[in-house]
């Protein structure tokens, strides 16, 4: 929808100097271009989150002989005495805040030390750029094998301690499961954060650079007062991204540890995702998505409140 | 004006969208009958990616159009992994293709859930009567679907093994009791030449763990819910046979017998000698007596004092209920049941014949053969899996308080907390209804 009204809202200038008929032709343009567009996000954004949203608050299957019927808050009060829902959003929340400073933060790092003018730089870019492109099932299968108990990371310990290490069985071990997960994910994920950053470097002008060399400012006084403001928007962009995207997390833990051991690792997507769809509990999943949607636009709605331009 | 065209325009869309929905529904709703069309029946099976068993497949559908002009069957492959998912999408938007195959305790749910329709198979060459009880899908008195084969579970070891540490070597009639199993185990992790003598799987996720561990379950005296009715799960998930069980199971962990989370290819680590009992299906008997011969030694399972048990059915063929042709669909039904077909089965997959005059014409699996153990595993030992819609539910119940136990969740907590779960799903579901 807001696609549209933009389209339409550049039309106004343009108004009062055409002819009714040239303006009629555009509107039809306009329109046609935002069609595909709106009908596309009604289907199968609007629609779907209407639907979750009423499949709450009925018994739905996935299934069933007998139609769904409204059962109010029944699949609420379950999930409110249902110990696994806690713990998931205990994990999810662990490991939001663990990978939205650690990634940003790495990111930062990286995009700072990629920008400098040297040989070779393009190289080091693709490197940390290379995760990214990889799919994330395949990424979480190699890691799996990695950190198995008889795998090369506890093989390159063994090896660099001489061997008075013994590693453990890092995803079997509910006290490094989820460390083990997030180490993984801020490595797969770390790049794609690393252009963003690069692009918002490559947006403050030189000039402010020469000018804070001229008045004699340090490296750590240049980031402080050049680099660091001038970063504003990308600021805002990666953390809320990051955010939504840690919120969401599911390929990994499905793929390596199905939420376990002892529910170390279950996340809110992923318990959707099994009583939905393994267990057939289409309402009760409904019910876990629409909590899991109010928690994830108050957490946005207070990002970007904090990040306001304050001016 | 501009105001006018914004509201034209949102209008429209909206108008567009509609349609478009409607027209969704209304050819979702309005198709109560598929999968048939002049003559042509789809069949829909899990084979893609499994040649062997696909080419009988392929092979009956060829002989059945062969044998007469009315119909015409049509075979569409899917693989395992995605089958399930698309025959649950094709239920919810009714285009079921006519004939399908299914997992064996999916039966009960997909029949309850209105996807199949009964079938009658009277009148073919081979009867039902004739089948292991275990390949036949019934739910709620009714036939639904049946099977070429059917597998067995059995623990395989080294002949020479078991005699280098004294380890009796089972039979049928005397198999282990719980004490001598246990004793067996101590021994051979004392030897110190397996890190963990025991190999159960326990790396594979899914259907595996309830149809590998749940007959053991039973064995102690347990079940995965009370079967007069299916009403209750507390009680018998998580009674005091069950909890012993499950505290048997941890023990296992503890004591170093068993890897909590075993390699990825557990029958490669038992030819390699990595383990000395493996506890597997019988898909793996030709592959382990081709390597290790004579020193195979196939063990039945351990009476742990409810008598021997293992797990029974596997897939099955059935009937769609929104078939536009069932008349075409029981003809294909009843054309494959020959006993050559189910002899072809059983060769291409290395599985039990489901009937014996089929047994006696498969190597190893006729009377005296060296498999012919698993045919009478499944005769005596074979309990179905819990035959209620509530299956599917109670399966990944069950696997994830059996991957919590053996993790080191306190035993009485998890079946206690799985019992609740299944309590409430069967409450709450109207598994009485349809």
């Amino acid at each position: 929808m807001t696609t549209m009204t933009a389209a339409l809202e550049r039309l106004r200038p343009v108004r009062r100097t055409r002819t009714t008929h040239a303006r009629r032709r555009e509107s039809l343009t306009a329109l046609g271009m935002a069609t595909p567009a709106v009908v596309l996000l009604i289907v199968f954004l609007v629609v779907p989150v209407a639907l979750t949203f009423a499949l709450a608050f009925t018994d739905a299957r996935l299934i069933s002989p007998t139609p769904a019927r409204f059962v109010g808050l029944r699949n609420f009060t379950q999930l409110f005495q249902d110990p696994v829902f806690f713990k998931s959003l205990r994990n999810t929340a662990y490991f939001a805040a663990v990978v939205v400073p650690l990634q940003a933060g790495l990111a930062l790092v990286l995009a700072l030390l990629v920008n400098a003018k040297v040989r070779g730089v393009n190289f080091f870019r693709t490197v940390y750029f290379l995760p990214v492109v990889t799919s994330m099932v395949v990424v979480s299968l190699l890691w799996t094998f990695l950190y198995r108990q008889d795998g090369l990371v506890n093989h390159v310990l063994s090896a660099l301690t001489f061997g008075h290490v013994q590693g453990r069985d890092w995803l079997g071990d509910p006290a490094t499961a989820m460390p083990a997960i997030i180490l993984m994910s801020v490595w797969q994920g770390v790049g794609f954060h690393m252009i963003i950053w690069l692009a918002g470097l490559q947006t403050i002008p030189a000039e402010l650079y020469e000018a804070a060399d001229l008045d004699g400012a340090t490296r750590w006084h240049r980031f402080r007062h050049v680099t660091w403001p001038g970063l504003r928007a990308t600021r805002t962009f990666v953390l809320i991204t990051i955010t939504i995207a840690s919120f969401g997390l599911f390929t990994q833990i499905n793929v390596m540890t199905e939420g376990g051991p002892l529910d170390s690792t279950t996340t809110v997507v992923y318990q959707a995702m099994r009583t939905g769809y393994e267990q057939q509990q289409t309402a009760y999943a409904a019910a876990v998505s629409l909590v899991f949607f109010v928690l994830v636009l108050t957490v946005s709605l207070v990002q970007r409140f904090l990040t306001r331009e304050k001016d | 004006m501009v105001f006018r065209t914004r509201r034209l325009a949102v209008a429209s869309v909206a108008v567009a969208a509609a349609t478009a929905l409607v027209a969704g529904c209304a050819t979702g709703s309005s198709g109560s009958t598929s999968g048939a069309d002049g003559g042509t029946l789809t069949l829909w099976t899990h084979n893609a990616g499994n040649s062997a068993e696909l080419d009988v497949v392929k092979k009956i559908i060829k002989d059945f159009n062969g044998s007469q002009s009315k119909y015409k069957v049509e075979l569409q492959a899917f693989p395992q992994s995605s089958y399930n998912d698309s025959v649950v999408a094709a239920a919810s938007a009714r285009k079921l293709p006519c004939l399908l195959d299914v997992d064996g305790p999916n039966v009960p749910n997909w029949a309850w859930g209105g996807y199949l329709a009964p079938i009658d198979v009277s009148g073919s060459e081979v009867p039902l009567s004739a089948q292991l009880p275990s390949t036949i899908g019934r739910y709620q008195d009714k036939v639904y679907a049946f099977g070429f084969y059917d597998v067995s579970l059995a623990f395989f070891a080294r002949k020479s093994v078991l005699n280098e540490y004294g380890i009796r070597i089972p039979t049928i009639d005397k198999p282990w009791t719980k004490a001598e199993f246990d004793s067996a185990l101590a021994k051979l992790k004392k030897s110190g030449k397996f890190e963990y003598p025991l190999e159960m799987g326990t790396g594979g996720l899914g259907e595996w763990y309830s149809y590998g561990y749940s007959p053991q379950l039973q064995s102690f005296g347990g079940d995965l819910i009370d079967r007069d009715g299916y009403k209750t799960a507390s009680g018998t998930l998580d009674g005091k046979n069950a909890v012993e069980w499950a505290t048997w199971f941890r023990s296992l962990v503890s004591k170093g017998y068993l890897s909590k989370k075993s390699g990825v290819d557990p029958n490669k680590d038992f030819l390699a000698g990595k383990s000395a009992l493996h506890w597997d299906g019988s898909w793996n008997a030709v592959k382990n007596a081709d390597k290790l011969g004579d020193d195979l030694a196939v063990i039945p399972p351990v009476d742990f004092g409810h008598g021997p048990r293992i797990g029974g059915a596997s897939w099955q063929w059935a009937m769609s209920s929104t078939c536009s042709d069932k008349a075409g669909a029981q003809a294909w039904l009843k054309f494959s049941r020959q006993t050559k077909y189910f002899v072809d089965y059983a060769k291409a997959t290395g599985t039990i014949p489901a009937t014996d005059a089929a047994a006696k014409q498969v190597d190893g699996y006729q009377p005296g053969g060296k498999f012919n153990v698993f045919v009478q595993y499944a005769r005596k030992f074979a309990e179905v899996r819990p035959a209620t819609p509530a299956y599917p539910y109670i399966s990944t119940e069950f696997q994830k308080a059996t991957q919590d136990i053996l993790a080191g969740a306190d035993p009485k907590n998890a079946l206690g907390q799985a019992a609740k779960a299944i309590d409430n799903n069967l409450k709450t579901n109207h598994y009485d209804a349809g």
